[in-house]
């Protein structure tokens, strides 16, 4: 399956959608460095992980396919949490880039500027997860094909 | 003080919302679903920390979150599963799997980084 770039994303996208998610960003910003500075750094660097976001973003599309679909009349309960579900397990391929992401800023930050190794480790980010995502659809169909020559 | 978390509120809102721009103009679902799990809380927040804390004190929390983003792990795929399988609220799942990232994320740093 080819990746593609859809700007009418965007112009569909309502205000709130982005301030919900300014909000909660902002929030867990605000209290990784707390949680940092009163449990020590730690603790303070779990939250660096925390899935702040997810769960609002995870909501608003299921909101917005169930949107879709009623506006042609269907109901759109089911869709618009199986579209949520497959957005959780683009998320869950991500968060194995987001180990490897950690991992290398810990190996490389103390000895390297700290802005060349942010923008190269988020680089490194997008390419595991792109691996990863790459890598599990051929998997998926060689499973599907199996399924299907067994029934 | 209060300016620092201000500034702090603002730069992570900005970058979780650039991040979230990106998501929402990728296709497929699956592909854009990568972001869900981008590194937009901890670019904003490791910034600011070099900048008031140093290198040393940045690097340590990312050892830490080595094991938050495992959770992270657990944590999405258990919503994958509920989604798809379950069909659940997309609320409640999401909302009610926070305890189960806390439970790894605490116990693979009490195991094994602590």
């Amino acid at each position: 399956m080819s990746v593609s770039v859809d700007f009418s994303g965007l112009r569909q996208a309502r205000w709130y959608r982005f301030a919900l998610r300014f909000f909660f960003g902002g929030i867990i910003c605000v209290l990784a460095g707390m949680i940092a500075d009163k449990y020590g750094r730690g603790v303070g660097g779990l939250f660096l992980a925390f899935p702040a976001i997810f769960p609002a973003s995870a909501t608003l599309l299921e909101n917005q396919q169930k949107e879709k679909k009623e506006k042609v009349g269907l109901h759109g309960t089911i869709r618009g949490r199986k579209v949520a579900g497959v957005d959780a397990a683009g998320a869950a391929m991500g968060s194995i880039g987001l180990m490897v992401f950690a991992g290398v800023v810990w190996q490389l930050l103390s000895g390297h500027a700290p802005w060349l190794v942010l923008l190269g480790v988020t680089v490194i980010w997008f390419a595991v997860s792109v691996a990863i995502w790459r890598a599990r659809s051929p998997l998926v169909h060689w499973s599907k094909r199996k399924k299907r020559r067994e029934l | 003080m209060l300016l620092q978390l201000l500034f702090r509120f603002l730069i992570g809102g900005a970058v979780v919302c650039a991040f979230a721009a990106v998501s929402d103009v990728l296709k497929p679902k699956r592909f854009a679903g990568l972001f869900g799990a981008a590194p937009s809380v901890a670019l904003a927040t490791l910034s600011l920390t070099i900048s008031s804390q140093g290198k040393l004190y940045a690097a340590a929390e990312t050892r830490s979150m080595i094991a938050g983003a495992a959770a992270f792990f657990v944590y999405a795929f258990c919503a994958t599963w509920l989604l798809l399988k379950r069909n659940a609220s997309s609320l409640l799942v999401t909302v009610s799997l926070i305890p189960v990232w806390l439970v790894v994320s605490f116990g693979l740093w009490f195991l094994l980084l602590r």
